[in-house]
C-alpha cells in the first residue's frame, strides 16, 4: 500500500484549516515582509522632519512607524520603496530617497 | 470634518502592512483614508480585483475591520445582504437596536463601472444603507491593463492598443458618478486621495446618509499609466487641476463642485506624463489631444452650469 | 394542533418560510416559482414575519445577497428555478466554500433552450457538484417538510453548507394538494435560533472571509468541504427521524417502497416516485415483485445505502429526468451503476431518460419500463444500457 506523505512542514492538514478558509487574526499581514520588493529606501532625517504625517497618510503600505504623535522612522520589514512619502514631504530634506545602503 | 492627521495616527493604520499591492499603488491609500474617515464599526465588501487579491491572501489579511470577498460583480448584492441582516438581527435583539455600523464596498472601475454596475444599480435603487467606494484606475488592472468604461479615450492598453489602424481605446469613457446620481441616491460625491480632507470629509458625509452613497475616487496606477511611481499622488492632483477629475457632490439633486481651479490646467499637462496617452504628442494624431481636450472642456463647462459656477 | 389545507408546492414552500420567520430572504421571481415570492411578499406586507425581504434584481444578486447575509449571521433563505438557478452557478460554490448555511428552494424546470417552462432537473443536476445538498421532493407535503428540515440539515455544526430542495416545476409546485402543516411554535422550536460559526458583525472578532488561497492550501480547502458534505449523510438522517418524532412523518436519504422481497425495481427522483407507486401496486396485484426506490437525496450520494437496498435484485431500472449531453445516461443511473459496480454488486441496470421539458409520464409508460425491467431480469442481461422514454422515432 502507497502511504500518501504527510503534508509539508508548516503547512496546515485538512482537518486545521478554518472554516470556510476565514481569517481570524486581522491584520496579520503584517507577519509577511514586502521589504525586498525595495529597491530604493527612504532615509528620515529627524532633525527636518516636523511630523506633519503627510507620509504616513500617503505610504500605501503603512510602513511610517510613528509613536506618539512623531514619525520615528521607516518599517524596513514592509516598505516597498515607492517614494510617495519623499515625493509629497512637504519639508525640504526631511525625507529623501536612496539607493544601495544598510536597508 | 477637521482632519487631525497626528491624532489619526497616533490611532494607527486601519489597513496593516504586508498586503501585496504594487509599491507605489493608490489603492491602499484610499482605502486607509475611507476607513480613517468612517469614525464607526465598518464592514468592508469587495469585489474581486487588485486591492482584494493582495490584501487577504490566506492565512493573511491586512483589514483590520471585518471584510468579505465574495465574487467579482456582486459586492453591492451581498453588501445588501450584510444590511439586511444587521437589520434583521438588531430588530431581533441579537444586535444592539441603535448599533451604527457602515457597511463599505471597495471596487475598482471593473467591479464597479463594468462588471459589477447591475448588482450596484440594484442596491442603490432599493436603497441600502451602504457607501460604495470606486478606486477608479481606468482599465482591469488585475488582469493586467485592459480596456475598461472607465478607460479615458485614446489611452493604450493591452485591449485597446496603439498601432497602425487604432490608436488606443478609440470610445469614450462612462460618467459613472453621473449615472449614479440618476439613482437619486442619498449621497454622490467624486474625490481624489491627493486632497484627503476633501475625500474624508466626504466619506464620513457617506456613513452617515441616510441611503447608498456612492464616491468615485481617482486611483492613479503606474503600471497601466506608465509614469514612475513615486508620482501617484502628483497624477492624480493633476487629474484635478487639468478638470479631468472634478471633485464634487451631488445630494437631493444638487450639484456641487468643491473645486474650481483659479486657471485650469492644460490638459496636455496630465496626458504627458503618462505613457499611455504618449502616442498623443506623435506627429499626425494632434487630433487626439484636441479630441479629448474639448471632451473634457465642454464636460467641465456642464458641470459649472449644473453647479450654478458663476464664471 | 396540526391542521390539515390545501396547498400549492410554492404556496407550501411559502408557508414553511413564514413559519421559520427566517432573519433574510431575497429572492427574484421566476416561472414556476414565482408564486414563492409572491406570497412571501404578502407576509411581509401583512407584517406576519420579521425577515428583511430583498427584492434583488436578479437571481445572481438575490444568492449573494444571501452570502453577505448568512455571513453577517442571519438566516437567510432564497428559492428560484431553471435559468435562475444557471445565473446563480458562480456563487453557488462560493456559497459551498465558504461554508455558509442557506436554504433554496429549487422549482425544477429545464434549461433553455429550447426556452420551456416545465419540469425537468437539468437545471438542479447542472449544479449537482457545486458544494449544495440536494434533496429531491415528491409531493407537497414533503416540500413543506423538507424546507422546514433543511434549515436544521444546513446548520448542523458538522455541515455548515448549504441545502437545495428540490420540487418538480408545475408537477408538484402548481398541484393543490391536502398538506398538514405544524403549529408556528413547533416549527419555531424544530428549528431552533440560528447560531453562526461565521459573523461578520462581530466587531470583538473581525474576520476576513473570502481569501485568496495559494495551490498549497486548495485541495485542503476544498476536502474539508467534502468532509462536512459527508457529515450530512448522517445528518439527514437524523433530523428526518427527529421530524418523524414529532410528526409521524419520517425522512431519510432514501424512500423504498415495496422493496422488501421486491425482483424488479424502478430507482427514480422528484414527482415521478408517485406514478411508479401506483404502477406497482397494480403489478404487484398481477402477481409481478415490483418495487420501487425514491432517491431523496442526491447530493450527499447515499451510494452504500442504495446498493444495499440493490443487492440481490433480479434488474433495475434508474430514471433520471435529466440527460448528460455526451455522458453515458443520466446523472442518476451514472452514479447507481458506479455504487454498484465499486461494492462488487452485478445485476442488469437500465438508465432511462424520462420527462424532459414538462414530458407527462403516464403509468402506461412506466409499465413498459417495468416490462424492460422484467425482460432483462429473464436474460439477465442489458440490451441497451441507455434509454429514451416516449421520445418519438426512437426505436
Amino acid at each position: 500500500m502507497t502511504r500518501i506523505a504527510p503534508p509539508p512542514r508548516g503547512l496546515p492538514a485538512w482537518q486545521e484549516i478554518p472554516l470556510g478558509g476565514i481569517v481570524a487574526g486581522p491584520g496579520n499581514s503584517h507577519e509577511y515582509l514586502t521589504g525586498s520588493w525595495r529597491t530604493r529606501r527612504p532615509i528620515h532625517d529627524p532633525g527636518k522632519c516636523t511630523s506633519c504625517m503627510i507620509c504616513w497618510l500617503f505610504c500605501p503600505d503603512s510602513a511610517i512607524l510613528v509613536e506618539e504623535e512623531r514619525v520615528v522612522g521607516i518599517d524596513t520589514g514592509h516598505c516597498k520603496g515607492c517614494g510617495i512619502c519623499a515625493r509629497e514631504c512637504p519639508i525640504e530634506g526631511a525625507m529623501v530617497m536612496a539607493e544601495g545602503g544598510s536597508y | 470634518m477637521a482632519v487631525n492627521l497626528k491624532k489619526l495616527a497616533g490611532q494607527g493604520s486601519p489597513l496593516a502592512p504586508g498586503h501585496r499591492l504594487c509599491s507605489g499603488c493608490a489603492a491602499p491609500t484610499v482605502a486607509k483614508q475611507a476607513l480613517l474617515a468612517a469614525g464607526k464599526p465598518a464592514v468592508v465588501v469587495q469585489p474581486t480585483g487588485c486591492l482584494e487579491i493582495s490584501s487577504v491572501v490566506f492565512p493573511y489579511s491586512a483589514w483590520r475591520t471585518p471584510y468579505y470577498h465574495n465574487a467579482f460583480e456582486n459586492a453591492a448584492a451581498v453588501a445588501s445582504g450584510i444590511e439586511a441582516a444587521l437589520k434583521a438581527r438588531r430588530r431581533r435583539g441579537d444586535l444592539p437596536a441603535d448599533l451604527d455600523v457602515a457597511i463599505i464596498t471597495i471596487g475598482g472601475d471593473g467591479g464597479t463601472y463594468d462588471i459589477g454596475f447591475q448588482a450596484l444599480s440594484g442596491a442603490l435603487e432599493r436603497g441600502h444603507r451602504i457607501l460604495h467606494i470606486c478606486y477608479d484606475n481606468g482599465a482591469y488592472m488585475n488582469t493586467g491593463i485592459q480596456r475598461s468604461g472607465a478607460t479615458p479615450f485614446g489611452a493604450w492598453t493591452t485591449t485597446s492598443h496603439v498601432g497602425q489602424a487604432l490608436k488606443g481605446k478609440p470610445e469614450r469613457r462612462k460618467d459613472l458618478t453621473a449615472i449614479v446620481a440618476g439613482h437619486n441616491p442619498a449621497y454622490v460625491a467624486q474625490a481624489s486621495p491627493h486632497n484627503f480632507r476633501d475625500f474624508m470629509r466626504k466619506v464620513k458625509k457617506a456613513v452617515d446618509a441616510d441611503g447608498p452613497s456612492f464616491i468615485n475616487v481617482i486611483a492613479p496606477c503606474w503600471r497601466g499609466w506608465r509614469f514612475p511611481e513615486e508620482e501617484t499622488i502628483e497624477v492624480a492632483r493633476l487629474a484635478v487641476d487639468t478638470c479631468y477629475w472634478p471633485l464634487l457632490e451631488v445630494q437631493d439633486g444638487k450639484w456641487t463642485l468643491n473645486y474650481v481651479p483659479r486657471k485650469k490646467k492644460p490638459l496636455a499637462d496630465w496626458l504627458r506624463k503618462q505613457g499611455r496617452f504618449s502616442h498623443f504628442f506623435e506627429p499626425g494624431n494632434e487630433w487626439m489631444l484636441e479630441h479629448l481636450q474639448a471632451e473634457v472642456d465642454r464636460q467641465w463647462e456642464e458641470l459649472l452650469t449644473r453647479a450654478g459656477v458663476e464664471r | 394542533m396540526p391542521r390539515i389545507v390545501g396547498l400549492t408546492g410554492d404556496g407550501a414552500a411559502a408557508e414553511a418560510m413564514r413559519q421559520i420567520d427566517p432573519d433574510v430572504v431575497a429572492a427574484y421571481p421566476i416561472t414556476p416559482q414565482t408564486e414563492i415570492v409572491e406570497r412571501f411578499a404578502e407576509f411581509v406586507a401583512e407584517g406576519l414575519v420579521n425577515t428583511e425581504f430583498v427584492a434583488v434584481e436578479s437571481e445572481h444578486s438575490a444568492l449573494s445577497a444571501c452570502c453577505g447575509a448568512a455571513a453577517a449571521g442571519a438566516r437567510a433563505i432564497t428559492c428560484t428555478s431553471s435559468q435562475g438557478l444557471a445565473l446563480m452557478h458562480e456563487i453557488l460554490y462560493i456559497a459551498a466554500g465558504n461554508r455558509l448555511p442557506m436554504v433554496l428552494t429549487n422549482v425544477n424546470r429545464t434549461l433553455s433552450a429550447p426556452l420551456n417552462i416545465h419540469c425537468d432537473h437539468s437545471d438542479s443536476m447542472g449544479s449537482r457538484d457545486s458544494g449544495w445538498i440536494q434533496l429531491y421532493c415528491e409531493n407537497v407535503q414533503e416540500v413543506y417538510d423538507t424546507v422546514i428540515q433543511a434549515v436544521r440539515i444546513a446548520e448542523h455544526p458538522e455541515v455548515n453548507l448549504p441545502v437545495m430542495l428540490n420540487l418538480d416545476g408545475f408537477v408538484i409546485s402548481h398541484s393543490m394538494q391536502p398538506v398538514e402543516l405544524m403549529d408556528d411554535a413547533a416549527v419555531k422550536e424544530f428549528v431552533g435560533p440560528f447560531r453562526p460559526v461565521v459573523d461578520l458583525l462581530d466587531f470583538q472578532n473581525p474576520i476576513a472571509l473570502g481569501a485568496l488561497v495559494a495551490p498549497e492550501f486548495q485541495f485542503e480547502h476544498k476536502y474539508a468541504q467534502w468532509r462536512a458534505m459527508d457529515s450530512a449523510r448522517g445528518v439527514i438522517g437524523e433530523v428526518g427521524r427527529e421530524f418523524g418524532e414529532g410528526t409521524g412523518r419520517h425522512y431519510g436519504l432514501l424512500d423504498p417502497y415495496r422493496l422488501d422481497d421486491a425482483a424488479v425495481v424502478v430507482v427514480v427522483m422528484g414527482s415521478a416516485a408517485g406514478t411508479s407507486r401506483a404502477v406497482v401496486d397494480e403489478l404487484r396485484s398481477s402477481g409481478v415483485r415490483a418495487g420501487l426506490l425514491r432517491v431523496r437525496a442526491f447530493r450527499p450520494f447515499p451510494a452504500d445505502e442504495i446498493t444495499a437496498a440493490l443487492e440481490g435484485r433480479e434488474a433495475v431500472a434508474v430514471l433520471d429526468r435529466a440527460g448528460t449531453q455526451g455522458g453515458e445516461g443520466g446523472p442518476l443511473f451514472t452514479e447507481v451503476r458506479a455504487a454498484l459496480y465499486t461494492r462488487g454488486v452485478s445485476l442488469p441496470v437500465l438508465g432511462y431518460i424520462y420527462g424532459l421539458g414538462g414530458r407527462d409520464v403516464p403509468p402506461a409508460s412506466l409499465r413498459r419500463v417495468f416490462e424492460h425491467v422484467r425482460r432483462a431480469a429473464a436474460t439477465g442481461k442489458v440490451d441497451r444500457a441507455v434509454n429514451y422514454l416516449d421520445l418519438r422515432g426512437w426505436k
